[in-house]
C-alpha cells in the first residue's frame, strides 16, 4: 500500500513524483485515501480552479497551452488536468493532450496530468475533484481543468470550477444553438476560438446578441464573449485577464455555498454508490431488477440498507 | 453485437485499475503511424494510453512519464538513433526514482543492438510483425502491480 501521508507531504514540498503518485492513488481510490481527504483539503492553498470545456476539436488543448504560456509569463505555477474519454467497452483510453502542451515539456513550474473519464458521463472523471485539490495542495495556481470534448449537456465542470470557460468555434451553428439550454448556459466566459476563420466575428456577434436577450443562468449577466486564435495566441492575454477578473466576482459567500452544495451532493452520490456496490446482495438484487421482479428505485433503497453491509 | 457499455468502472470492484502507458516518439523521425496504431490497439485492450507526439527528447519523455505516473514507457523509433536515446531514458527515469517503471521499445532496431539495449535496462524490444496482443500480454505480465 502506498504511503499516502508521505506522498501528500512530498507533493506539498514540491516533489513532482510524489504528486504524480498521489494523483494515481486519487484516480484509483486507493485504500486509505478516504481517511486522508481531510488532510488533503486542509493543505489546499486556494488556487483558482478554471474549467475549460467545449466540443471536440474546438481548440481546448491549444488554448490551455497558450494560457499556460501567458500565466507562466505572469510568474504563476500552472497545474493542468486534461480529461479524455474512456472506452465504454474496454475501459481503455487514448489521451493526447500532451501533444499540444509540448512547449512546456521542460518547465518544472508546469504540472500536467492526463485523466481518463473512467465511465463518468459529465465530461470529467469522478476523481477530478480530488485531483484538483491535490494540485492545489502542491501550490499550483491556476489549475486548469480541460474536460473531454463536450457536446451540449456535459456541465459537471461548472459544479467544480470557480470559472468555467466554454470554447466554441465559428461553425457552431445558428442562433438557436446559442439559446439552447446546457453547456453554453454554464459559461462564465465564452470563447469563440479559431478567430482567424471566416465568420468568426459574425459567430461572436450572434452569440452576443442571443445571449444578451436570453440571460443565461437566472439572475446573471450574460457572459463576456471573447475571440481568440489559440494557435497564434491572439486574444489570449485578454482571456487570461478576463478569467482572473471573473474570480473576484465569483468569490461571494452565496457562490461559495453553491459550490459547496454541488460538492457535497456529488460526494453523497459517490458514497451511496460505493456503499450500494459493496452490499452483500448486490448481485442478487441486480438479477431481480433484470428479471423485472424489482424496480430500480426499490433496489437502490435495499442496497443502502445498513444490514446488508458486507 | 449488443454489448452493454460499462456504466462506471468504479462500480465494479473486481476490475483492476487500468495500466497506464506512455507512448512516445524519441528523436527526429516523423513516422508515427506505428505508434498511433499501437496506441489505438492498446486502448482496445483496456490500457490508458498517453500519446506524447513526435520529436521527444529523453528529458521530455521522462518528464511526461513522471507527471503521468505511468506504469510503462513505450518508445517507437525508426531513425537509428536508438542507442543514443533509449538508454538515456532508462538512466533519467532511475535518477528520478522511477525504478519500477517498465521501459520498452519498438521499431527498426538491429538484432545486434537488442542485447545491448536490454543490458541497458530496456525490458523488451518489439520488432516488425509483433502483434498488439503480444505487446499487451507482455505489459500485463511485466508492468508493476498497484494496490
Amino acid at each position: 500500500m502506498a504511503d499516502l501521508p508521505g506522498l501528500l507531504r512530498g507533493a506539498v514540498a514540491g516533489e513532482r513524483l510524489a504528486l504524480a503518485r498521489l494523483l494515481t492513488a486519487v484516480e484509483n481510490d486507493a485504500p486509505g485515501l478516504r481517511d486522508m481527504l481531510p488532510a488533503l483539503f486542509a493543505a489546499g492553498r486556494g488556487g483558482h480552479l478554471v474549467g475549460i470545456t467545449g466540443p471536440p476539436g474546438s481548440g481546448k488543448s491549444t488554448l490551455v497551452n497558450a494560457l499556460t504560456e501567458e500565466w507562466r509569463r505572469r510568474g504563476r505555477r500552472v497545474g493542468v488536468l486534461a480529461v479524455d474519454p474512456s472506452s465504454p467497452y474496454t475501459g481503455g483510453a487514448i489521451m493526447g493532450d500532451r501533444i499540444r502542451m509540448m512547449d512546456h515539456a521542460a518547465d518544472r513550474d508546469v504540472f500536467m496530468r492526463s485523466m481518463a473519464s473512467r465511465g463518468e458521463l459529465g465530461g470529467i472523471a469522478a476523481a477530478t475533484w480530488v485531483a484538483a485539490a491535490a494540485l492545489d495542495a502542491a501550490g499550483y495556481d491556476p489549475i486548469l481543468i480541460e474536460t473531454v470534448g463536450a457536446g451540449q449537456s456535459e456541465v459537471e465542470i461548472a459544479r467544480l470550477a470557480e470559472t468555467t470557460v466554454v470554447v466554441e468555434v465559428p461553425e457552431m451553428g445558428d442562433e438557436v444553438q446559442a439559446i439552447k439550454a446546457g453547456l453554453l448556459e454554464v459559461a462564465d466566459l465564452l470563447v469563440v476560438n479559431k478567430g482567424d476563420r471566416p465568420g468568426a466575428d459574425r459567430a461572436a456577434r450572434n452569440l452576443r446578441a442571443m445571449l444578451s436577450t436570453a440571460g443565461g443562468r437566472v439572475g446573471r449577466k450574460p457572459p463576456p464573449i471573447l475571440l481568440t486564435t489559440a494557435t497564434s495566441a491572439e486574444g489570449v492575454v485578454a482571456l487570461a485577464d478576463a478569467i482572473e477578473a471573473h474570480r473576484s466576482t465569483a468569490s461571494s459567500p452565496e457562490q461559495a455555498i453553491g459550490r459547496a452544495r454541488n460538492q457535497v451532493r456529488r460526494a453523497l452520490a459517490d458514497l451511496a454508490m460505493s456503499r450500494g456496490a459493496h452490499h452483500a446482495d448486490w448481485e442478487a438484487i441486480l438479477r431481480s431488477v433484470a428479471e423485472r421482479e424489482l424496480d430500480a428505485v426499490t433496489a437502490a433503497e435495499r442496497l443502502l440498507d445498513e444490514d446488508g453491509e458486507s | 453485437m449488443t454489448e452493454t457499455p460499462v456504466e462506471s468502472a468504479r462500480m465494479d470492484d473486481a476490475r483492476s485499475t487500468p495500466i497506464r502507458v506512455l507512448i512516445a516518439k524519441p528523436g527526429l523521425d516523423g513516422h508515427d503511424r506505428g505508434a498511433k496504431v499501437l496506441a489505438r490497439g492498446l486502448r482496445d485492450e483496456g490500457f490508458e494510453v498517453i500519446y506524447t507526439g513526435l520529436r521527444q527528447t529523453p528529458e521530455m519523455i521522462v518528464d511526461a512519464a513522471e507527471q503521468e505516473d505511468v506504469d510503462v514507457i513505450g518508445m517507437s523509433i525508426l531513425s537509428g538513433a536508438h542507442m543514443a536515446l533509449l538508454p538515456r531514458v532508462v538512466e533519467l527515469s532511475r535518477e528520478r526514482g522511477m525504478d519500477d517503471v517498465l521501459i520498452v521499445a519498438g521499431g527498426i532496431i538491429p538484432d545486434a543492438d537488442v542485447a545491448k539495449l536490454k543490458a541497458a535496462g530496456i525490458g523488451e524490444v518489439f520488432g516488425p510483425g509483433t502483434s498488439i496482443g503480444q505487446i499487451a500480454g507482455y505489459f500485463r505480465e511485466h508492468a508493476r502491480r498497484r494496490t
